[in-house]
């Protein structure tokens, strides 16, 4: 029988890979990749509570999640090409013009 | 054969979910970023058959039209533009990843024990309930979009500005400056 909680545990773990994904890589599109885990990871908890409460809203709010990240990869991406245009590297600790 | 009948919600679960973590787990040790975002589509690709076994089938459509057919796209799209091949050769991961690896465990263990607590703490609802509206039967599209357009309508406007923000953002930052133009 798989419960809530088997879901919640699954999120859970994509959620971790996703953090220590934007954690630890320098690659930015990398860390964009990890930053689209984390988003579905929020989405598989919002369908899992949907289910479980029998409440649509859930479902109403992944549609939400989906289109913000659709938006965040278009800016993401929209800075890579700037920053390789600008500085020639995806490496984001080779981008530290900010850090005095 | 009866225990593969019983268990069959069980088994397309875990093999779901074991496809999802091993594509995730690809997207961070993959060097080659055309690897990690294959690895991350596979991923996509089992979160959209998770929707659909927790009974919301438009999202999972949603899920393989936005994410394995738009955004992958773009992201392969960027990846050839930039050409990672052409760019000096780096380091995977950043240096001290044991405090990283430490604050990320604490944090996910809190987050494991509130969310088995809420989850234990309410009883599953009746499954018909996420397909009626005012005592009404229909379809888990019509259902969705009737909340969408009823009770979310000023959040889904917003959502459009925002979406039209990005657009003009993406734009703006892709376009070349004016004296490089020449």
């Amino acid at each position: 029988m798989i419960t809530t909680t088997h879901y919640l545990v699954l999120s859970l773990i994509l959620f971790g890979l996703g953090v220590t994904g934007v954690v630890v890589r320098r690659n930015f599109i990398t860390v964009l990749m990890s930053l689209e885990l984390i988003l579905n990871a929020a989405n598989i908890n919002f369908i899992a509570f949907s289910n479980h409460l029998g409440d649509i809203s859930g479902q109403v709010f992944a549609v939400f999640v989906i289109t913000i990240a659709a938006a965040e990869a278009a800016i993401g991406l929209g800075i890579i090409i700037a920053l390789v245009r600008l500085k020639h590297t995806v490496q984001l600790d080779q981008v530290s013009v900010m850090q005095g | 054969m009866d225990a593969l009948v019983t268990h069959f919600g069980a088994i397309v679960f875990y093999t779901l979910a074991a496809l999802a973590v091993a594509g995730a787990v690809g997207v961070i040790a993959f060097r080659n970023p055309v690897h990690a975002a294959i690895s991350l589509l596979m991923t996509f690709l089992a979160v959209a058959g998770l929707f659909v076994l927790q009974r919301a089938e438009l999202i999972a459509a949603v899920q393989v039209l936005v994410y394995a057919g738009g955004v992958m796209v773009l992201f392969l799209f960027v990846i050839m533009l930039v050409n990672v091949r052409t760019l000096p050769d780096q380091e995977r991961y950043v240096r001290r990843l044991v405090p990283a690896a430490i604050a990320i465990s604490v944090v996910l263990a809190a987050l494991v024990l509130v969310g088995v607590w809420a989850a234990f703490r309410t009883p599953a609802a009746s499954p018909a309930a996420l397909v009626s509206v005012g005592g009404q039967v229909m379809g888990n599209t019509e259902a969705v979009g009737w909340s969408l357009y009823r009770d979310y309508l000023l959040p889904f406007e917003v959502v459009s500005v925002v979406l039209l923000v990005a657009m003009i953002g993406a734009i703006v930052m892709g376009r070349k400056e004016k004296e490089e133009r020449a």
